[in-house]
């Protein structure tokens, strides 16, 4: 079904708060992937607003729907999302990457409550996803799977083996993103290596492909309730999105992929999120 | 058994180690349906293809790509499941290394890997396809049990200790055709636990998988000789049986390490380290892959052209015998 305006809305003041707090948990961190953390929130945001099946209160619910950031630098991005569903504590994103903290910049399944897999290492995910939709389908569980690929990622050739085996096992109860923000750390993907045309590469491994703006809510929504109905293969979503979306000064610039911001840059990077929403 | 299942005692003379993993795991996936199988198009000569044909839709061939196999494999456990995942030794401990580190040791998943052709037991495919880095690699990961049988009985009794052992365990077994050492499974196996084969008090001589047998067969023709000779199947490497080491120290104060793999990281690597840390003086010779890539070769040839069978372990004996040890009359008191 697709998102009403009144869905969008709430949507929208997630994306809001889920940025301004990535940006406060980036001072807190001392630094961080700031870039991919951005351009990937609102995927993230329609997901745990609106799609997913899961219980925050219990995190290991047997029937939860899964998520596997396998952009696993994501994490100073995706943590205050679950703190703000109510895994844990918003408090306790303020210890971010401290010494002995459960929250390092790639998050551990062990140490925080709603993550389903430890990410970190590119490359990985989109098997263990793999393995996750074959588990509900043995279990004949309806439990569904997304994973959120980082482009540059795709570079990695287990990706590839991952994407071949999806579709070799019909995997339709899987869906992955992409998120296309353009750029690795050494430059523009399609300098440093090129992914395109990486629509037709999925079509090509069996996958059903869209590609989208990835900060467009009502694109969001609709190329997930697509993936819904798509039987008999899994469905990639590539998601055209900004690195270091909200934030001016951050947009685009590839020297945003890493960094940390003092409470004067903080101040900055908020009010510049503010003004994206019509908060300022 | 400790899990409570029964199993056929298989005709070990006609049936390679890899042969009795494959119908061990498809007698005990009967009952424990949380199991399933995985492979990378090596279904055949893993033998875990029989678990496969007899439960097919429990059985995964992913094709030729083992970082897919074993990140699959995380993801089926983390659903629940107790995967078994068997592929050669090298690309299990090698290709998929991080896989196995990060996807499977790292969260702590019920994954069992059941590597096969370890060692120098595919001798002529080459270093390509030899294996003799996987203990180290595989004892370096956190969480991860290392289990080397020294036999088909032992592998059944391994696979089968291994379902209830919580989290990751590696079991490296060879290509086939190795002889039994033990007459039955019924013989106390237990993981962590090293087995005596051969009482001896002159010296210890360690070993695992096919050179357990070559162990027994030289402390029975030195004990021809008047020498005896300790000999333990230390098939589990990680976690090293500590109390059988050090007892080997205190009784014997002459040790030998023998196994299929290069001697750095493996069996005489966790001997040596137990020794050390214990703080007692002892005689130590690591037989092994003497940090080389092995010769091409029939596999019974390269056993003895690496001193890794019964001449060769003898003729370490002997050597070892000429050194001097010094005693020590309050090695209980320190201890």
């Amino acid at each position: 079904m697709p998102l009403t305006e009144q869905d969008i809305a709430l949507l929208k003041e997630k994306a809001w708060l889920a940025r301004r707090n990535t940006i406060q948990t980036l001072m807190w961190a001392g630094g961080g992937h700031a870039g991919g953390a951005l351009s990937q929130i609102d995927i993230l945001v329609a997901l745990y607003y609106h799609y997913l099946k899961i219980d925050p209160k219990n995190p290991k619910w047997e029937d939860r729907d899964r998520v596997v950031l396998s952009k696993g630098h994501g994490g100073i991005g995706y943590a205050p999302i679950l703190a703000d569903v109510g895994y844990f504590d918003k408090e306790l994103l303020k210890e971010f990457n401290h010494t002995g903290s459960p929250f390092g910049m790639h998050l551990d399944m062990l140490k925080v409550p709603g993550v389903d897999a430890s990410t970190g290492s590119l490359g990985h995910g989109l098997s263990i996803a793999a393995g996750m939709a074959l588990g509900a389908r043995l279990k004949k569980k309806t439990w569904r799977v997304y994973c959120i690929l980082g482009d540059g990622e795709c570079h990695e050739g287990a990706v590839w083996e991952a994407a071949m085996s999806a579709a070799h096992y019909k995997l339709d109860n899987l869906t992955a993103f992409v998120d296309r923000n353009k750029h690795c750390i050494d430059g523009p993907t399609e300098t440093v290596m090129a992914l395109e045309p990486l629509k037709d590469k999925w079509i090509s491994f069996g996958w059903h492909a869209l590609v989208i703006d990835g900060h467009d809510f009502a694109q969001i929504g609709s190329a997930i309730d697509e993936a819904l109905e798509t039987k008999g293969r899994p469905t990639v979503i590539i998601a055209q999105t900004i690195k270091g979306k909200g934030v001016d000064f951050m947009e685009d610039d590839p020297a945003w992929h890493y960094g940390g911001i003092d409470s004067d840059k903080m101040e900055l990077a908020l009010k510049s999120i503010d003004r994206m929403y019509g908060k300022a | 058994m400790s899990t409570g299942l029964t199993y056929h005692t298989y005709d070990t003379d006609h049936m390679t180690p890899a042969e009795i993993y494959g119908h061990v795991l498809a007698e005990l996936a009967e009952e424990r349906k949380e199991i399933v199988g995985l492979t990378a198009d090596l279904a055949k000569s893993t033998k875990i293809g029989k678990f496969g044909s007899k439960f097919p839709h429990r059985f995964f061939n992913v094709g030729i790509a083992e970082q897919n196999l074993f990140g699959m494999a995380a993801g089926l456990a983390l659903a629940g499941f107790i995967p078994f995942v068997s592929t050669f030794a090298v690309f299990a401990s090698l290709r998929a290394g991080e896989q196995v580190r990060t996807d499977i040791c790292y969260m702590n998943l019920n994954c069992k890997i059941i590597a096969t052709h370890s060692g120098i037991s595919f001798g002529q495919a080459g270093s390509t396809h030899h294996c003799t880095e996987d203990l180290a690699v595989m004892r370096s990961f956190p969480n991860m049990t290392v289990i080397a049988p020294a036999d088909g009985y032992e592998t059944a009794n391994a696979v089968i200790a291994c379902v209830d052992h919580p989290g990751p365990v590696y079991i490296r077994i060879g290509r086939g055709f190795e002889q039994t050492v033990y007459t039955g499974p019924d013989y106390g196996f237990q993981i962590g636990k090293a087995v005596t084969m051969h009482e001896g008090s002159d010296i210890t001589v360690m070993a695992i998988g096919p050179c357990v047998l070559h162990a027994v067969e030289a402390a029975k023709r030195l004990k021809e000789q008047g020498i005896s000779v300790r000999v333990l199947n230390m098939h589990t490497i990680k976690p090293i049986d500590k109390e059988a080491v050090l007892a080997a120290v205190n009784d014997t104060r002459r040790i030998i390490t023998v196994e299929p793999h290069n001697i750095y990281g493996g069996l005489g690597s966790a001997v040596a380290e137990t020794i050390v840390e214990a703080g007692k003086a002892c005689r130590l010779k690591r037989l092994g892959l003497q940090d080389e890539f092995a010769i091409v070769g029939y596999t019974d040839d390269l056993y003895s052209y690496y001193k890794l069978d019964d001449n060769g372990i003898m003729e370490a004996v002997a050597e070892m015998l000429e050194v001097e040890v010094e005693e020590d009359e309050d090695w209980e008191d320190e201890i």
